[in-house]
């Protein structure tokens, strides 16, 4: 039994850089499962829209009334 | 130079990796989609800035990691309470393994520091090339090297080390063989 629990820490004992080459794969391998996650999910359609507006001359996603003479509807239906 | 449509594109493109990045660093989602709103925004008001042909992803990720920046100092309090009852919905799921692996590792993220964090994420996640991020977080490329290796040394600590010691089968064996002797 207390041999299980030496293997166990011989495994983890930091090597140059003070981690095992295992550990930093396993760090990489969670932080990228994790963030490509997110990334899957594509561009949600809030952002889309957003781009999609300020492409039109006169559109911003914007609402700042206070353009004085400015009368023209901006792009609001 | 001008919002020309190939450039709205690549902007439209790096959308997924920005969210993942402000997702990263906030640990909040909605939180994050305001970040990456704010931060198409401030890239679009100030296009002209851009440089044709430089990283258009790293100039993307500088607006964001700078407004992050400056709005958590802000509101630190708050995105900690919001993150404490994530957590919370998370945990009364317990059959989901993987899922708790993944909030442990997530929780062991926001436990980092900050600069270290947003390092490793960086080169870690987002890919970067050492040298763009150091760009991206305004340091000597040195740096970031040391600092996503103590990100490493303490995410480690974090989640495995400790793990590895706390792992003693001896009692737990011992007294199911000692309680079904007799």
């Amino acid at each position: 039994m207390k041999d299980l629990k030496s293997q166990a820490s011989k495994s983890t004992t930091p090597g140059k850089g003070g981690l095992t080459p295992e550990i930093q794969s396993r760090i990489g391998h969670q932080l990228r499962a994790m963030y490509d996650d997110v990334v899957r999910q594509g561009v949600p359609d809030r952002f889309a829209e957003l781009i999609k507006k300020l492409d039109t001359p006169g559109g911003t996603p914007q609402e700042d009334g206070s353009g004085g003479s400015n009368d023209n509807n901006n792009g609001r239906v | 130079m001008p919002l020309t449509n190939s450039l709205r594109d690549d902007i439209l493109a790096s959308v997924p990796s920005l969210r993942a990045f402000a997702i990263s660093l906030s640990g909040n989602a909605d939180r994050a989609d305001d970040l990456v709103q704010e931060t198409l925004l401030r890239a679009l008001a100030n296009i002209d800035s851009f440089q044709p042909g430089s990283n258009l992803p790293a100039w993307l990720f500088t607006i964001l990691r700078n407004l992050f920046r400056s709005d958590y100092r802000k509101r630190r309090r708050e995105v900690e309470d919001a993150e404490g009852n994530y957590a919370k919905t998370l945990k009364t799921q317990p059959s989901q393994n993987a899922h708790l692996e993944f909030e442990e590792f997530r929780t062991a993220l926001e436990k980092l520091p900050q600069d270290q964090r947003e390092a490793l994420i960086l080169v870690g996640a987002s890919g970067f090339s050492y040298e763009d991020a150091a760009s991206i977080c305004g340091c000597a490329v040195g740096t970031i090297k040391s600092r996503v290796n103590r990100a490493r040394s303490k995410l480690a600590a974090l989640l495995y080390v400790d793990g590895a010691e706390d792992f003693g089968p001896d009692e737990t064996v011992r007294a199911v063989i000692g309680g079904s002797g007799g």
